[in-house]
């Protein structure tokens, strides 16, 4: 590159560096685009008020998701509820008091295995020790494995965001005489809130889909099933039996339960940016 | 308050070294010294803020109210309601302004909504705040300027009435308006509070204090009026400080 200045030359690595970058992040962003199309596509037809109304029919026979959706729905929201305080708990004692102790480095690395760990892995695991000594599928089951998916996202998102409070506002509370407790509740948690919702969200997003742990717990019913204590319909295992099925009515089907929980999940994680968002003008 | 032979280590940096004074009682007490010197250890020893974080030790003996407050009976949260702080950066919590005031006052004591309104309003009033935000109590308290913010802080260590208040470089974030208006509060709290401020700002010092300890490698180099340190301090070190020859 003799004679070409050392500015153009970093301006053309430049050039080279943001046409690889927009090249990467097309390429991402086509195949995301793709599936919703896909989704939205076959999807869309089969949006109907009888999908609200109606249980899941037999093949040949006109009918809904509901009592798939009313599961799914339970399941997530007893997920959320036994996996969020064990999880604000868990990494409270991780921001708060176990710092840089080995119990919190130990209690971290674990968590992040059970982050990363294959949701099949836990559904086993739940049949295992569940299912099998209570001797049948039902719907604890299934929300106690979801459970065992929201509580590391919990921890892992609600530690970092109580470490973004800085120290100086626990002091400043310390130095009105505050007991710790009360810092904690009163000043951090607060000052997180917005942070900590987004990370429950995010989890209620991440379980919303996973059928693996459900399989082998909650299985599924081709009935209204409100029942926790028995098998229970839901949303990701109807779609995988129904799309796997010949049929082109289960198909339809599976394809707008699909899009139902891609729309959930898009919800989810828009709430979650906004309440950010909103969190970081204050 | 008073100080006697007080050691201070980050587990095994001394970074205090047999430090003796004494705090006089409403009176603003300046402590000066370069960066690292020590004196905001110091002030976080009277009231063992440094308590927060492990493997910080102090050793000796600070008497208030005839008590040693190292000792390890002293109930921490106690000394805390009689020694407030204020720290370097405005700290307001994520709350409203009259809950950032009654916060404090909550932990110890329950009044009634009316008596709590007029604490609240005291409070504001002394920190010269009250004519500022009396329409917006009710607004978030970090929705208020840095030097209302800082203010915010002062009312709050007033509102559950110490005896002491601790001040961290209070105006080192602020502008030269809002640093003389909290200049003037201080001037205006040393009638009721006894006042220890910590400042890398020699004018600041030399403005607000009546004593002055200047602080060098942990050490007390030398503690008087501020007048005599400022004008003829006895010690060499203390004298290239003060004329800039050196820190």
């Amino acid at each position: 590159m003799i004679g070409i200045s050392p500015y153009s030359r970093r301006r053309f690595i430049n050039f080279i560096g943001l046409a690889f970058s927009l090249g990467a992040m097309i390429f991402g962003l086509f195949w995301l685009g793709w599936i919703i199309f896909t989704l939205l596509r076959y999807g869309f037809g089969g949006l109907s008020l009888d999908l609200f109304t109606k249980m899941t029919p037999p093949p040949g026979s006109a009918g809904g998701l509901l009592n798939a959706i009313f599961g799914s729905l339970v399941m997530s929201l007893v997920a959320t509820l036994i996996g969020t305080p064990i999880g604000i708990l868990a990494a409270t004692y991780l921001s708060e008091y176990g710092r840089r102790g080995w119990l919190a480095k130990v209690t971290r690395f674990i968590n992040d295995i059970l982050l990363s760990a294959p949701s099949i892995v836990i559904g086993l695991f739940i049949y295992s020790i569940y299912v099998v000594s209570v001797g049948h599928f039902s719907g604890w089951a299934g929300a106690i494995a979801l459970s065992l998916i929201v509580i590391p996202v919990v921890v892992r998102t609600t530690e970092d965001m109580l470490r973004l409070v800085p120290d100086q506002l626990r002091e400043a509370a310390a130095a009105l005489g505050s007991p710790r407790w009360k810092i904690i509740v009163f000043i951090v948690y607060r000052a997180a809130k917005a942070g900590m919702l987004t990370g429950v969200l995010l989890a209620m997003a991440r379980i919303s889909g996973e059928t693996a742990p459900l399989l082998f717990t909650a299985l599924n019913s081709q009935f209204w099933s409100p029942n926790l204590n028995a098998p229970m319909a839901n949303l990701p295992v109807v779609i995988f039996q129904f799309a796997m099925s010949p049929y082109q009515d289960w198909h339809d089907l599976a394809w707008a339960g699909a899009l139902l929980i891609t729309l959930g999940v898009l919800g989810f994680t828009i709430l979650a940016r906004f309440l950010l968002r909103k969190k970081r003008y204050e | 308050m008073s100080v006697r032979n007080l050691d201070f280590f980050y587990r095994n940096y001394q970074a205090l070294k047999n430090i003796s004074l004494d705090i006089m009682e409403n009176k603003v007490t300046a402590i000066i010294g370069p960066s690292g010197c020590g004196k905001s250890t110091l002030l976080r020893t009277f009231n063992r803020i440094y308590e927060l974080y492990p493997g910080l030790k102090a050793m000796g003996e600070i008497m208030l109210d005839g008590e040693n407050i190292l000792s390890r009976k002293q109930d921490l949260n106690l000394l805390r309601v009689k020694v407030g702080m204020v720290f370097q950066m405005p700290t307001p919590f994520p709350m409203t302004i009259f809950n950032n005031i009654a916060f404090g006052i909550k932990l110890y004591e329950s009044l009634d909504r009316q008596v709590m309104v007029e604490r609240v309003e005291w409070a504001l009033h002394k920190a010269a705040l009250w004519d500022e935000v009396k329409d917006k109590l009710h607004q978030s308290g970090t929705s208020l300027s840095g030097g209302q913010q800082q203010r915010l802080c002062i009312a709050r260590a007033i509102a559950v009435k110490p005896e002491l208040i601790l001040l961290d470089e209070p105006c080192s974030g602020l502008d030269p308006i809002s640093t003389s208006r909290i200049e003037d509060l201080i001037s205006e709290l040393q009638s009721e509070y006894t006042i220890v401020i910590v400042t890398h700002n020699m004018q600041q010092a030399a403005r607000v204090s009546e004593y002055t300890a200047y602080m060098y490698l942990g050490e007390l180099i030398e503690f008087g009026h501020t007048k005599a340190i400022f004008t003829k301090p006895e010690k060499k070190a203390t004298e290239d400080y003060i004329t800039g020859k050196f820190g």
